[in-house]
């Protein structure tokens, strides 16, 4: 009963799981993103799916239908779809600037390097030691 | 010259001394001279105020409200400007010692050191003047700040140890517990200024009230009860002239100032009577008391052994104040007065003989009489004050303080105070009777050979002869403070 | 022009942005800026002084009456943060100019500005507004140009920082979205005044406590609470120093702002508190993330790195005040929001400063910093004085009444644990001091920080000590805010 009458929440949760597993998961930048992308449609389709009215008309003013879907929740997601375009573009940028400066776009070459290069630079500090004073 | 505006002007001067210091800083005798003006001047400002407080009048000032109801506000009252006249008289007198030690020294940056010696009489003032526990908060704190680079004077690794220990635990106490026990206190009473009598409501539960004791006790680390005496001991790193505003002038007389204003003005004497954790801090007062002799006599080290001489000297001033009678509080602000003096005459012997012979050690001072005959007989002289024996004045504070003992039935305590006395015989008396009567310094230091050890510059030797006779005086005058004690308990 | 200040002070920002890609010199397009930020400024002064004077403001937007338009509704907490927000801007501002001369390249100076515009428009509009997805359009607009800013750090660390950013950023604030679509479900409405007066009715309803729960978590994540707050260490170490410094500033500010907002006003005081065990979590996070942050800080070697710990323990001690939930608890959370602003925003300048001399900002550079820096270091040590909570600085006005509230309560062991964390923070404070005083320079003495960075970062310091003594404006508005916070939430 739940399952089907309420499968567009299915369908939310099932795509937002997705979406944050991959976010977590995965090691790649990319996928990273798509993940995201993922776990924010599926916030898109809980919003609309949430606004259609049982029986409701498109929200399109017509003569004769009295009955209309609520169009403000697709006002909110188109919103929230540009405000995710807008963070995809932003992240495909940073990850085109990190595989130029790393060399590679997954996370655990970039750890590495991270890490080599802390440790090279404490070393580096290490070498001068503090002169004690008088 | 109204009262008022002399005791802005106690408060102002040595602001006005740290800007004079500044600016005349490439001319060391003016910048010296400076020190000196001021100090006097604030002695003379303070003694101003004498009279017409033991005529009755209220001299208070409020500088401004910093939160809701808790005001920069300050007021002379009895103990406030003994502790005030004590300070700036040995204010002058360490200024002196400082000159002759740190010329002999060779020392650096005395710009910055007589700076912040300045800047830290200004903050005694604001604390034995305050009128409520957050001024006086404030300028605790104000204190612990301003010693740190005093402490840490030498810049070495020593020294910043040192430091770490002193800051540590000052601010880990004051900021643990006193800062909670004001907040407490301000919650529980609705005022944080001192009153004869104690602020408290009579129905506030004896429960709470021993909870805050403790804290407050614990929280004033200044006053050095074990265990927060660390930083005493941590803080010898210092010159000495650093050492002596430490541990006679500002820090320790502060602390245990605060915690003597805090028994009699924010507690009062009848509800310190009531509550039972007043017992038992008073057995760990005898307790600090004991241990910190006992750890003096096994130390070496002449300026060590003097650091739990004062753990030990604070632990009387506080068993006093906690004693809760008339008698047991008259000692116990006696005492901060004697010791003062004492412990300030032996520590410029101590700074004296550094300079003077290159000398850290007891045992090394064996038949240092003979070379530098004025140095140890003050030393002499002070021990006696400290031990509590004529011809000194530390004859009086200590016969209050077992008149106290005796009066509240603390037979335990008096006993204690009893053997205490006889270990501050054991560990101060052998050095200055050693000094010259027991054996001869190495020849090439002899009178009269080209190595001689001869005695500590002349600013500080008159130094340390005027508080020594300081102690000598206080057995045969002690009235002008008497008469204070008397009017404020 | 005054019936219109609530949008103005949003407008402004956001239309100069883009004007900057007009203005090619980097000298005239810093002036623009900082123009339109002092503009800003002006305005929210006065709408302090309004709504002190008469009361909360409303503002439709487009004239389309509430609840079926966006409202902007101006009440105490909003002018207060709102004044504190443009305020440091406008200071942070000053030093920007000498600062990113030497940690940007010339061509990205602009962009950096326009960037700038766009984050404070961002963090404006978040404050400003009246309507829960407002704030969720503002909030990505300051978090997306956020994420730009830091990716303009010299190091290429800056650019793993901002991607990592990025990626919790969004899920907080599709979280936040979520929590937003839930109440709207159940309410129908977006507007915050409304959904107060419809959300105790449905307080049963388990939409309703997931919605709460969404915009918890997601607010959380942007204040950086422990344990949510990971991306900012990487984040303030590696942006740029003026970055830095506003977003230590602001951007944690504004955060803490929806918290309360979505907290007292839209849910409710009954709701959030009494029904949930908020209390108890948000002063057990608190805490936890004090001492976890405080103890973090102390072996950090990066002292950019060591103050944003620092950050997050701060924050800490705002969410006890708000767990705590009364009115003195509240009025120390907001005194702490203005505090820790002076606090941070002074010393991340210091250290620009120290940057733009050194180029760096490890514990190394540190040595002997007394004697070649001996103005910055002051701040430096002034400025963290201030963050242990010494007496006449305006961390002792904070921690004053956030002990005072504990106490109240009966709540002994927050208050003894709140001045313990205290204690943490000198000891990381203190391996500066003895790195600066107690160690020679390592190389050659440079010279002091440019008068540029070092004049403003001196007047917060400066701030920091008269607002610890003269501390009657902070006192009077926080304690007029905390008072409508929990008096009537809903109008």
């Amino acid at each position: 009963m739940l399952l089907t009458s309420h499968y567009n929440y299915w369908v939310v949760i099932a795509l937002m799981m997705i979406g944050l597993y991959m976010v977590i998961a995965q090691g790649n930048l990319v996928k990273k993103i798509i993940g995201l992308n993922i776990f924010q449609t599926s916030v898109f389709i809980f919003y609309i799916s949430v606004g259609k009215v049982d029986g409701g008309h498109a929200p399109i003013l017509t003569e004769g239908e009295s009955l209309y879907s609520n169009p403000l929740p697709h006002v909110l997601i188109l919103t929230a779809i540009v405000v995710g375009i807008a963070t995809t573009a932003l992240a495909l940028a940073l990850t085109i600037r990190i595989k130029r400066a790393y060399g590679s776009i997954e996370e655990r070459d970039i750890q590495a390097a991270e890490e080599l290069q802390e440790r090279a630079s404490s070393q580096m500090y290490a070498r001068t030691p503090a002169r004690k004073e008088q | 010259m109204n009262e008022s505006s002399l005791l802005q002007l106690a408060l102002l001067i040595p602001l006005l001394a740290l800007a004079g210091i500044q600016l005349t800083a490439r001319r060391e005798n003016v910048r010296e001279a400076v020190s000196l003006i001021a100090a006097s001047a604030l002695f003379f400002t303070v003694t101003q105020l004498y009279q017409p407080m033991l005529d009755g009048q209220t001299i208070a000032v409020h500088w401004l409200d910093i939160l809701p109801g808790l005001a920069l506000a300050f007021r002379v009252e009895p103990l406030g400007l003994m502790f005030a006249l004590v300070a700036s008289f040995l204010w002058i007198i360490t200024t002196l010692y400082a000159i002759g030690y740190m010329r002999g020294h060779g020392e650096e940056n005395q710009t910055r050191f007589f700076s912040l010696f300045a800047v830290s009489i200004g903050a005694v003032m604001g604390i034995a003047f305050a009128e409520n526990l957050f001024t006086l908060f404030v300028f605790y704190e104000v204190l612990t700040l301003c010693t740190y680079p005093l402490v840490t004077h030498a810049g070495t690794d020593k020294a910043r140890q040192g430091g770490r220990t002193y800051l540590g635990i000052l601010l880990g106490t004051s900021v643990g517990f006193f800062l909670l026990a004001i907040i407490a206190t301000w919650l529980l009473a609705g005022t944080l200024s001192f009153q004869p009598g104690g602020i408290f409501a009579a129905d506030t539960s004896a429960v709470l009230l021993s909870v805050l004791l403790v804290l407050f006790v614990f929280g004033v680390g200044k006053a050095a009860i074990m265990p927060f005496h660390r930083w005493l001991p941590a803080a010898m790193v210092a010159p000495t002239p650093v050492s002596a505003l430490l541990h006679a002038v500002a820090v320790v007389k502060a602390g245990v100032f605060v915690v003597l204003k805090i028994c009699l003005l924010i507690f009062g004497i009848d509800t310190l009577q009531s509550i039972p954790a007043t017992n038992w801090l008073l057995y760990l007062a005898g307790a600090s008391i004991l241990l910190a002799s006992i750890i003096a006599l096994r130390q070496q080290n002449l300026k060590k052994r003097l650091a739990y001489s004062t753990v030990s000297q604070l632990g009387y001033i506080t068993l006093g104040a906690l004693l809760a009678t008339s008698a047991g509080m008259t000692g116990s602000a006696l005492h901060i007065v004697m010791h003062a003096f004492g412990k300030i005459t032996l520590f410029f012997c101590a700074g004296a003989i550094l300079v003077a012979a290159h000398k850290t050690e007891v045992h090394e001072l064996r038949g240092l009489g003979r070379q530098m005959p004025v140095t140890m007989t003050a030393f002499l002289v002070a021990s006696l004050c400290i031990i509590g024996i004529p011809p000194t004045g530390g004859t009086w504070s200590k016969w209050y303080l077992m008149l106290g003992t005796f009066e509240s039935g603390q037979w335990v305590l008096m006993v204690l105070l009893m053997i205490s006395s006889l270990l501050s015989i054991a560990y101060l008396l052998p050095i200055p009777l050693q000094a010259f009567f027991g054996g001869r310094q190495p020849l090439e230091t002899e009178v009269g050979s080209p190595t001689a050890i001869r005695e500590a510059p002349l600013p500080s030797v008159i130094a340390l002869t005027v508080t020594a006779a300081g102690c000598v005086y206080l057995l045969l005058y002690p009235d002008v403070f008497y008469r204070l004690i008397t009017a404020g308990i | 022009m005054l019936a219109h200040l609530p949008i103005l002070q949003v407008i402004l920002p956001l239309m100069a942005a883009p004007s900057c890609l007009l203005i090619r010199k980097s000298t005239l397009v810093w002036l623009f800026t900082l123009a339109v930020s002092f503009a800003a400024l002006v305005v929210s002064v006065l709408l302090l002084q309004q709504v002190y004077a008469v009361g909360p403001i409303r503002y439709q937007l487009g004239g389309w009456d509430a609840p079926w338009g966006i409202e902007y509704r101006i009440d105490l907490l909003n002018a207060w943060v709102l004044f504190i927000v443009t305020a440091l801007s406008t200071v942070v501002l000053t030093t920007a100019h000498t600062s990113i001369q030497r940690e940007l390249e010339a061509n990205r100076q602009t962009v950096f500005y326009t960037l700038y515009l766009l984050c404070f428009a961002g963090l404006l509009g978040i404050v400003a507004t009246g309507d829960a997805f407002n704030v969720f359009v503002f909030l990505e607009i300051s978090s997306l140009s956020t994420y730009a800013l830091i990716a303009l750090g010299k190091d290429r660390r800056a650019l793993w920082a901002a991607y990592q950013y990025l990626i919790m950023g969004t899920i907080g604030a599709t979280f936040i979205l979520i929590g937003i679509g839930f109440l709207y479900m159940m309410t129908g409405t977006l507007n915050m005044a409304d959904l107060a007066g419809r959300i105790p009715s449905l307080s049963e309803s388990t939409t309703v406590l997931a919605a709460f729960a969404f915009i918890f978590v997601g607010i959380c994540l942007k204040l950086a609470l422990f344990p949510l707050h990971l991306w900012l260490p990487n984040a303030y170490s590696c942006a740029p120093s003026i970055v830095t410094a506003f977003l230590a500033a602001t951007a944690t500010k504004v955060a803490l702002y929806l918290l309360l907002r979505f907290t007292f006003t839209v849910f409710g005081v009954d709701f959030s508190l009494s029904h949930l065990p908020l209390d108890i979590l948000l002063i057990s996070l608190g805490l936890v993330g004090v001492f976890a942050a405080s103890t973090v800080a102390i072996y950090q070697t990066n002292i950019k790195r060591m103050f944003a710990f620092s950050s997050v323990a701060q924050v800490g001690y705002m969410v006890v005040g708000i767990g705590i939930g009364t009115v003195t608890a509240l009025q120390a959370t907001l005194l702490h929001l203005f505090n820790h602003a002076l606090m941070k925003g002074g010393l991340f300048l210091a250290l620009a400063g120290l940057v733009y001399q050194l180029g760096g900002c490890r514990i190394e550079h540190f040595r002997g910093l007394g004697r070649s820096m001996p103005w910055t270091m002051a701040a430096i040590v002034v400025g963290g004085l201030s963050l242990i909570g010494m007496p006449l600085t305006v961390g002792f006005v904070s921690k004053w009444y956030l002990i005072s509230a504990a106490i109240e309560q009966q709540f002994w062991g927050v208050a003894v644990l709140v001045l313990l964390g205290s204690l943490l923070a000198v000891a990381y404070i203190w391996k500066l001091v003895e790195a600066a005083y107690f160690q020679a320079p390592a190389d050659d003495t440079r010279a002091e920080a440019p008068l540029g960075i070092l004049l403003p970062a001196w007047l917060l310091i400066a701030a920091n000590i008269y607002f610890g003594i003269d501390t009657r404006l902070p006192v009077e508005v926080t304690a007029a805010a905390s008072q409508f916070l929990l008096g009537d939430a809903a109008q």
